[in-house]
């Protein structure tokens, strides 16, 4: 285990979240994609707490950071599909089409 | 030595679950299934945290994260693209394009981890992590957690007003003073 091996496996999850959030329909499913990149994030942070800077608490601190996005985006993501379900059936993202354009 | 030897396969085979697992994520064509891949993905990410001496966070991010996805499965089948495999469908869009971006982005992110010249360790973890941390949010970085705080109080409030269909200002007027209540369906007998 090292720091290199730690970026490589964030980057990994990254580009997996990129992948998914980019390439599916369903708004849920994209917001998946989107917490798997956080995820990466949480390895990143982590790694460089551990073998950059473990005497100061800012990896620590900047994990938690990123514990709480996620938990924000999951919250405001549902309800920002529900609000926009309710208003027009929409689920898809080709179908979220106000602001386009 | 030996411990080198097991902390690295675990890294290994934890590394292998969480990528796995997130890529299945969107393999899988229920979107159920989904859900609880990702949380196998967490679980990993959660138990590499422990690996580097991060127990408070591993364990908050194993919990939080297994709690997160049993929210995340309702909705997920509340607005499952292929209920019960009734309606069997492509859940795709632009799926080529998609993933070349994506490949792009892990050589580029990957390249400069490999290619980098990452700063030298200062100093070493504390015999207790976790105090660390809490020192750390009740101390230098309180500003962090109360920022936290009002973001998270803000979300509530948000996510409520943008989820609820009527609430008491539709039915009560913007002062709250409107009576009878504008309901769709007026109440009380012979109506």
């Amino acid at each position: 285990m090292s720091l290199e091996a730690l970026l490589v496996l964030a980057a990994a999850l990254i580009a997996i979240g990129l992948y998914g959030a980019l390439s599916q329909q369903s708004i849920v499913m994209l917001m998946m994609g989107l917490e798997l990149m956080l995820n990466g994030v949480i390895v990143a942070a982590a790694a460089f707490w551990y073998y950059v800077a473990p005497s100061r608490p800012d990896g620590q601190v900047l994990v938690l950071v990123v514990i709480s996005a996620m938990t924000i985006e999951m919250a405001m993501g549902f309800a920002v599909q529900t609000a926009i379900f309710r208003a027009g059936e929409v689920e898809l993202t080709d179908e979220a089409t106000e602001l386009s354009g | 030595m030996t411990s080198d030897v097991v902390t690295t396969t675990l890294f290994v085979l934890l590394a292998l679950v969480a990528v796995g697992f997130g890529f299945l994520v969107f393999r899988v064509d229920s979107m159920a299934r989904a859900t609880f891949a990702l949380a196998v993905s967490f679980v990993a990410v959660g138990g590499i945290l422990l690996l580097l001496d991060l127990d408070y966070l591993g364990v908050v991010v194993v919990v939080m994260m297994v709690m997160e996805m049993a929210i995340m499965a309702v909705f997920m089948i509340a607005y499952m693209m292929n209920p019960a495999g009734l309606m069997p469908m492509s859940m795709y869009h632009d799926k080529s394009r998609a993933m070349s971006v994506a490949v792009g982005t892990f050589v580029v992110l990957a390249g400069g981890a490999l290619l980098v010249d990452w700063p030298e360790r200062q100093g070493s973890p504390p015999a207790d992590v976790t105090e660390q941390v809490g020192l750390g949010i009740m101390g230098s970085h309180m500003l962090v957690m109360m920022g936290i705080g009002a973001v998270i109080l803000t979300t509530i409030v948000s996510a409520l007003v943008l989820a609820s269909a009527r609430s008491r200002y539709d039915r009560l007027g913007d002062d709250l003073k409107a009576r009878p209540a504008r309901d769709p369906i007026r109440g009380g007998v012979g109506r």
